[in-house]
This record gives C-alpha cells, sequence and structure tokens, in this order.
C-alpha cells in the first residue's frame, strides 16, 4: 500500500476492513512499477470507499455544513447521529449529487469525484439512498418496485426491450422474503403501511446493490420488533456493502454501529466507538444532554 | 338504473366482452367507408358528411391518445399539442397545395407577388418527402424543445404553460403572410392527393380506412409501451421522480422518448385530417383546441388507453350536436364539463365504470 505522507491521511479512521488476499499479488503492474491498472469498478485500493474534505455548503449565507471531513471505509457500517439541522440530510445530499458543495472534495473510492457527477452518475456508480420519508412507486405493485431498482441497464432502449430472466425473478423473491413483503407481492405499493414501505425502499436498495448505502432514519416509523430485524439487516450487509446510516433513535444505533459520528452545525464534533462519543463531553453538552 | 347491471355484467364476463365490443366498433369502422362506397339511393348509404366528421373525431382520437402517453403515463401535462398536430397537416397541406396548383405557385403565393417557392417548400411536391416532413417537423421540433425542458427539469404547470406559450407563439407566426403558409386563411381549395381527386368517395374511404390504420397501430404501441418496464419507469417518474433518479435512470431520455413519439403521432393525426376535412388554418395552433384535447383526456380517463378515445368521441360527439342546436353555449358547456370532471370524476369515465363496476 503506498502511504502518503500528508496530513489528510492522519485525518482516516482507524478502520481496516480485512482486505481480500490479493491473487495477483507480486505480479501486478504495481509490483512491476507500471502503476495502476485501470480496472472496471470502483477502486478502492486504499480501503475507503468514501472521502469527503473540508466539504462547506451554504444556502442563503446559512452554512449547512461547514468544512467537514469524514470517511467512510470500506464495508464499514457508520452511524451519522447529531441534533435537528446539524446537516445529516444536506451531507446525504451532498453525496448523491443533490446539492452542491460550494467547497471542498467528494471522492467516491479514489477515482470518481462525486462533486463532477449527476445524480444519476452517482446512482450507477453504485451509491444507493433510503430517503428520509419513505419514497417508493405507489402506483406500481410491490414486485414492479423491485423490478425498477433492480441493477441491470438503466437506458431507454433496455428498458423498451428488457425482460426478466429467471434468474433476476429469483432474486426478487430473495429479496421479497427478506423484507417480509412475500404475501404482498403484487399490491400497489401506495397500499402499504408506513413500515411496510420503509421495508419496500431498504427492498428497492437492496436489489439496486450498491456498494454504499445511504439510510436516512430507517427505522422511524417501524415496530420494536421491525427495528431490531433491521439492525440484524444492516449488521449482515456490512462487510459486503458499506454502509452510512442516520439515526435519532440510540438503542438503534447501539445495536448496530461499530463506528458512530456526531455531526453538530455542519461538522464533525466526535467520532468514535459509541461509548466513546456518549462519554465525550462536547456531544453530552450539545446532543445527548444530561 | 340498469347501467350499474350492466357493468357489472361487463366486469364478470371480463376481458372477452371488453375484447368483444372492441372488435364490433373496429368492424363498424371498417364498414363505414365501404358503406359510403353503396349508391346514393341505398338505404344503408352513408353520407360524405357523416364519413368526414367520423374520420375528423377518429383523428382527435389519435391526438388523445397521444396526450395520453405524455400526460396519463408521463405525468407531463401539455397544453401545445394542437402545434404537432397543426405541423404535420401543414406538412401534408404544402404537398396537396403544390398538387393543386401543378406547375404554378400556389394561389396565396401569387397574391403575395412573390415570384418563387421559399426553400422549405423545395420537394414539397414529392409525396415521399411530404410524408417525411409530416414526421419530422413535429418530431424536431419535439425533440428540440423537450431536451432543453427536460434539461432544466422543468415540469409541472411550468411545463403546461411553455407548450401553451409555444403553440400560442406557433399560431403568431403561422398567421404572418411572410412566413409562407398562407397566412390566416392558411391552405385550402386542396384538388387531388396522389392523382386521386380529393373528394372523391373512393379518396375518402381510403384516408378514413388509413385514420383507423393509425389508430389502431397507435393503440397497438401504447399497449406495448403500456405493458414494458419502459411504462413502468414512466409511471415511476409521474409519481417520484427522485426516487428514479436515486435507482440510476436518468429521467431525460425517457421523457424525452415518449414526448417525441407523442408528438409524431399528432403530426400524423394532423396529415390525415387535412385532406379529409380539406383546411388547415393556424387556428389549429390555438391554446383552446389544445387545451379541448387536455379534456378529451381528463374526460375519458387519464393512465389508460381506451380512456382518451372514449374521451375525444364523446365530447365531439357532443360538439357536433351542440355546436347546431345551440352554438353559443358549447364553449360553457366545455367549460363546465373540465370542472365536473376534475372535481368528481378524477379518474374519468373509465374510472367510473371500474368503481361502480367493483361495488
Amino acid at each position: 500500500m503506498r502511504v502518503t505522507a500528508s496530513a489528510e491521511f492522519m485525518l482516516e479512521p482507524a478502520f481496516f476492513p480485512p482486505l481480500e488476499p490479493n491473487k495477483d499479488a507480486g505480479t501486478s503492474r504495481d509490483a512491476l512499477g507500471l502503476g495502476q491498472r485501470v480496472e472496471p469498478g470502483l477502486n478502492t485500493r486504499h480501503g475507503t470507499i468514501l472521502t469527503l474534505e473540508d466539504i462547506s455548503v451554504s444556502f442563503d449565507g446559512f452554512r449547512a455544513l461547514n468544512a467537514l471531513n469524514l470517511y467512510i471505509g470500506v464495508g464499514e457500517l457508520r452511524c451519522i447521529i447529531g441534533p435537528n439541522g446539524a446537516g445529516k440530510t444536506t451531507l446525504m445530499d451532498v453525496i448523491t449529487g443533490k446539492t452542491r458543495p460550494s467547497h471542498g472534495k467528494a471522492w467516491f473510492g479514489e477515482t470518481l469525484d462525486l462533486t463532477q457527477m449527476s445524480e444519476v452518475q452517482i446512482a450507477q456508480a453504485g451509491i444507493g439512498r433510503k430517503f428520509q420519508k419513505p419514497t417508493v412507486f405507489e402506483a406500481l405493485s410491490v414486485f414492479e418496485n423491485l423490478e425498477l431498482a433492480q441493477k441491470t441497464d438503466k437506458s431507454v432502449w433496455a428498458s423498451l426491450r428488457a425482460r426478466l430472466s429467471g434468474e433476476q425473478k429469483d432474486r426478487i423473491s430473495e429479496v421479497l422474503d427478506t423484507i417480509g413483503l412475500t404475501t404482498s407481492v403484487n399490491r400497489p405499493a401506495g397500499l402499504l403501511s408506513h413500515g411496510q414501505k420503509q421495508f419496500l425502499e431498504i427492498g428497492m436498495l437492496l436489489m439496486q446493490d450498491p456498494q454504499l448505502l445511504l439510510l436516512d432514519e430507517p427505522v422511524a416509523g417501524m415496530t420494536d420488533a421491525e427495528t431490531a430485524f433491521t439492525a440484524e439487516l444492516f449488521k449482515s450487509l456490512a462487510g459486503k456493502h458499506s454502509l452510512m446510516v442516520v439515526e435519532h433513535d440510540m438503542g438503534f444505533v447501539g445495536s448496530i454501529a461499530d463506528h458512530v459520528t456526531v455531526l453538530h452545525q455542519g461538522s464533525v464534533l466526535a467520532e468514535g466507538s459509541l461509548e466513546q462519543v456518549q462519554d465525550n463531553e462536547r456531544v453530552i453538552e450539545v446532543y445527548l444532554g444530561r | 338504473m340498469n347501467q350499474p347491471l350492466l357493468v357489472t355484467a361487463t366486469q364478470k364476463a371480463g376481458p372477452k366482452v371488453s375484447i368483444a365490443v372492441g372488435a364490433v366498433v373496429l368492424a363498424l369502422l371498417i364498414a363505414l367507408p365501404l358503406l359510403s362506397l353503396l349508391p346514393q339511393d341505398n338505404a344503408l348509404h352513408v353520407s360524405a358528411y357523416t364519413l368526414t366528421l367520423v374520420g375528423k373525431i377518429l383523428c382527435y382520437a389519435i391526438v388523445a391518445l397521444a396526450l395520453d402517453l405524455v400526460w396519463g403515463y408521463a405525468g407531463l401535462l401539455s397544453l401545445g399539442h394542437g402545434l404537432f398536430f397543426a405541423l404535420g397537416g401543414y406538412a401534408m397541406g404544402m404537398y396537396l397545395m403544390r398538387q393543386a396548383a401543378g406547375d404554378d405557385l400556389p394561389a396565396f403565393m401569387t397574391f403575395l407577388s412573390w415570384t418563387e417557392l421559399p426553400w422549405y417548400w423545395s420537394g414539397t411536391g414529392n409525396f415521399l418527402w411530404a410524408m417525411c416532413l409530416v414526421v419530422l417537423a413535429p418530431g424536431l421540433l419535439a425533440l428540440v424543445f423537450g431536451f432543453f425542458a427536460f434539461r432544466s427539469r422543468i415540469k409541472g404547470v411550468y411545463f403546461s404553460i411553455m407548450t401553451q406559450a409555444l403553440t400560442f407563439a406557433g399560431m403568431l407566426l403561422f398567421f404572418r403572410n411572410e412566413t409562407g403558409f398562407g397566412g390566416n386563411n392558411g391552405f385550402t381549395n386542396f384538388r387531388t392527393i396522389l392523382g386521386f381527386g380529393i373528394t372523391e368517395p373512393g379518396t375518402r374511404a381510403v384516408l378514413f380506412l388509413a385514420t383507423v390504420l393509425l389508430l389502431v397501430a397507435s393503440l397497438f404501441i401504447g399497449w406495448r409501451l403500456a405493458r414494458s418496464k419502459f411504462g413502468r419507469v414512466l409511471t415511476a417518474l409521474r409519481d417520484a421522480e427522485n426516487r428514479l433518479m436515486f435507482c440510476g435512470y436518468d429521467p431525460r431520455g425517457f421523457k424525452l422518448f415518449v414526448w417525441v413519439l407523442s408528438a409524431v403521432l399528432c403530426g400524423l393525426a394532423g396529415a390525415l385530417y387535412v385532406p379529409q376535412v380539406g383546411i388547415i388554418n393556424p387556428g389549429e395552433m390555438s391554446p383552446t383546441n389544445s387545451i379541448e384535447a387536455a379534456v378529451w383526456v381528463a374526460l375519458g380517463g387519464r393512465g389508460t388507453l381506451i380512456g382518451p378515445l372514449l374521451g375525444a368521441g364523446v365530447v365531439n360527439g357532443m360538439k357536433s350536436w351542440f355546436t347546431v342546436a345551440f352554438p353559443e353555449y358549447w364553449l360553457f358547456f366545455l367549460g363546465a364539463l373540465f370542472i365536473v370532471v376534475t372535481l368528481y370524476l378524477p379518474k374519468g369515465v373509465i374510472g367510473l365504470l371500474k368503481k361502480r363496476g367493483e361495488s
């Protein structure tokens, strides 16, 4: 691994996922001194899937994000907490291209500059997002919702000629099973309960199979049992995917997070395990309260 | 009332009855032009007036269907589809004018003391090129307009207003004599099409059949689109565009495709309308025409394929009767109809039938 002598490197979280042994170790172009090979897919050579550096966003003079730095490792499950107005949703908007930062760098993997990409390109590159308010295609059935989300060619021509393969159908029924909506497969999504819509949206993310999942308050409106189930689901996703979860429910955060970032007034206030964060004087002061 | 019973029966019998009804209507539409060829004194003879009227309504039905593809499925309410219809009509009209004028200039140009054809008239004497223009003129305009409108993410009421402004601008442009399309008189006094007299019963019958064919083809295209994944993407786009973008679909391409397709269908309908009705003038681009098309779709039922056809048929049928019986009240009636449909029949007549069938 190449180690750069920049200060920013030191800001990276002390989290390194177990690296898969590289089959080509010693024979790659790196080893031969030919530098980096351009490979299809995401380049995450340094173990960081998302790099946000010095990000600032202002709305009419109000600084929603203020010189924010955030690094998310490959396979990590990161929880973002913070009081209302701390900039959590704005942060997601910046990552997904909905809002352009007025300043700062945002990289997906090592090579993709998120500030230069459109929302669609970012989604296609492998960042999936669940909205705070569950957003599904209400006029379409549960099955069709999952079908549309499926990872496949999403151009106009492909959609005109698309036929579901057996494999794709299997994948849909697998996800239906995971999110517990098998019995509602043909119901219009608009008729589902709030909690079911949440699960459907999570299911759509699973179908999309992104490398990085952004989840904005995923357990709002869920029963305790559903929340516990979601926690298990997210934990099983971590490792294969990277997750960034914004949540208010501290119980839920405690049950899933190995790493927590506290936002306050648009920048990172504290970072670490939940216990570390909860013991942090400043966090207690601004957020958790006594 | 026995109507609910009838509807329930239809529902129970399922798609078989719908197919049967469709087949009967289609058979009638094919029989109509053939009956018009019978001698005048025959009891079954269909007059040229009736044939033209029904042919005109069929052209409107195609417009309604095209509008429904963008409004009912993709959620883009266009109040400017009359422009695409008129452009197709004008392209056909140019050919018909050249046919009527022979080797001379069309009459209105002689009145303007022009000595040669403007460049955009070149080749219009050729039927095939005129047919290309029928597709290209509305298609390219829709492509350019749609490209910029969708790129700038114009939607909702802003989109509707812009389409309305577009057709109004088109109308003002075509009203000018200098534009070279006959000013406010437009094109009329057609004589022949492909060498056949335009008022001949045989020509009328063929034009009518061509209209029926285009309608059936449009229905088929609409049906295939609605059943494909493309159709589901359009519905998704209408309901939650943001969600769709974050699923990795680029809404612009989908909107542009259906928008251009819709404009081309309108242009083709206009091209069949002009030789049947015998006139095209800038009045066809007036905003009220486009709004009326939206009323047809709303009345019949958005987001269904049969609804708009039904709406176009019912409203235009009523219009023919009304404008003879109480000509001065037609517009009031049309306005009232739109209000009633918006308030009480959000899903149109088709929605009403379905609801009654279910209860």
